[in-house]
């Protein structure tokens, strides 16, 4: 199973595939992980992975700026329908539209724009830096063995920005900061955590390696 | 419910950890990677690396110190110390970083924080702030910014640089009060508060640390939402999960799993 994590200029690439590879390795499966800026390597990929730390403008003009790698992408995830996940700006880049800085599209994937979360609670800082529980809206095989609610593990939120999802139904999971914001999103063969599972520990190593095994 | 978070910070020279490590079963307590490793196991929410190598020639050492570590942790981590240029963050961030602390060069050059947040997304960029109290006894509080290890005052007021700061893009403050770094008596809380307090960002309490107390009161009364602290866990006085049930039995929210 060929892995692809698409390098496009965005951030902390290469813990993300050293986590990809330990948690293949948990899970005792023979994946070969590449981290690659080549939409070739892409179109052949198994399953797809599009990180991203960065303002979403930035992000966006860097993924433009790989290529053919959207159109790889695009046939990839949308045409052959091999699963992908996005992780944090990579999650926010599915949306619709991104408001972060000036507005950008995205690739329009999951209903809604990418907005500045607007927590009830004054007090509570913006950007949501640190460890929260995840409350799950949608069963998905991504969170299997995965203990959630206030009681739960802990991911790793590092953001200002996050789905206001269209569509209910394509939120998988939210998390409580002065409010419910969007931590998971998908539909199909598609899922994207706005947390960040290569930075989360045990919680992370576990939802990568239930991606890997993912038969959407 | 976003937990508080406790961060040691590892600070290194040349490649090597310069305050003592002391766990048990560390083959090298010297080596910076070793020591991530411990923390992570131990269940610390993130890791500071503050790299202090004064010679040019030696820069680059931080960056293998920080891909092996990423090789091996996976949690989250930030890395200081003779941030300039956006390159430089660029390849911390390659080799692993998670965020990037900019101290001098956010004095001498503050639009460089906008230039940092525009490019990497402001929850990437950690502002660094060393303050020392400056008013007398029986003066309003008023905190200056200092440079070159407290030793450089430059006359720029604390709270007003940390919104300048903040304005400009950055995510994080990481405040160390320089009056009460290595002292052990707590936290500088006035200063903590005062900060935490004027800024919509988070505050990072640090200097000063000797017992859990000081912990709890960095959280409860400084206002801060994560605290920093090296010695009492390098030199083994307590351990993180020791530090975190202490502020779960204070009644603050920590990550226990």
């Amino acid at each position: 199973m060929l892995v692809a994590i698409i390098d496009y200029g965005s951030g902390n690439l290469h813990s993300a595939g050293k986590a990809f590879e330990r948690a293949a390795r948990e899970a005792g499966l023979d994946a070969r992980i590449e981290v690659t800026a080549s939409a070739d390597l892409v179109a052949k990929a198994d399953r797809i992975v599009l990180p991203g730390v960065g303002a979403y403008a930035d992000c966006r003009a860097g993924l433009d700026a790989v290529p053919g790698m959207v159109e790889a992408i695009t046939m990839q995830v949308i045409e052959k329908a091999h699963p992908f996940l996005g992780i944090c700006v990579g999650t926010q880049l599915m949306a619709e539209r991104g408001l972060e800085k000036r507005i950008s599209n995205g690739l329009g994937w999951i209903a809604g724009d990418v907005v500045e979360i607007e927590p009830s609670d004054p007090e509570l800082k913006i950007p949501q830096i640190g460890w929260n529980t995840l409350d799950v809206t949608r069963d998905h095989p991504i969170l299997a063995g995965i203990p959630t609610g206030t009681d739960g593990w802990h991911a790793y939120f590092v953001h200002s920005f996050h789905i206001a999802a269209g569509k209910p139904e394509e939120v998988v999971a939210t998390t409580d900061y002065g409010g419910p914001v969007t931590a998971i999103v998908g539909r199909d063969n598609m899922v994207g955590t706005q947390f960040h599972p290569e930075k989360s520990q045990k919680l992370g190593l576990a939802l990568i390696g239930n991606f890997l095994k993912w038969k959407p | 419910m976003l937990k508080s978070r406790v961060i040691p910070c590892l600070d290194v020279k040349d490649g090597r950890v310069v305050k003592g490590v002391s766990f048990v079963d560390l083959i090298d307590a010297g080596d910076p990677v070793e020591a991530a490793k411990a923390y992570d196991a131990a269940g610390a929410d993130e890791l500071t690396f503050l790299d202090i190598t004064a010679s040019s020639d030696n820069r680059s050492i931080i960056f293998d110190v920080v891909s092996e570590t990423a090789e091996h942790c996976f949690m989250p981590l930030t890395v200081g110390g003779g941030v300039r240029e956006v390159a430089d963050i660029r390849k911390l961030l390659r080799a692993g970083a998670d965020k990037v602390s900019i101290n001098t060069a956010a004095v001498k050059r503050p639009e460089f924080v906008a230039e940092a947040a525009d490019k990497f997304g402001d929850q990437c960029i950690v502002v660094a702030i060393d303050a020392k109290r400056v008013s007398e006894d029986g003066e309003a509080a008023r905190w200056e910014i200092f440079t070159h290890g407290g030793r450089t005052p430059t006359g720029i007021d604390a709270v007003e640089f940390a919104q300048k700061v903040v304005s400009l893009g950055a995510g994080e403050i990481l405040l160390t009060s320089m009056d009460q770094d290595g002292r052990k008596t707590g936290y500088d809380i006035a200063l903590t508060r005062t900060i935490a307090d004027a800024v919509r960002v988070p505050v990072i309490a640090s200097g000063g640390v000797g017992t859990l107390d000081h912990l709890v009161e960095g959280i409860r009364d400084g206002h801060a939402t994560a605290v920093l602290a090296a010695s009492i866990f390098h030199f083994g006085t307590y351990t993180i999960g020791e530090a975190k049930q202490h502020m779960h039995d204070a009644g603050i929210p920590v990550r226990l799993d």
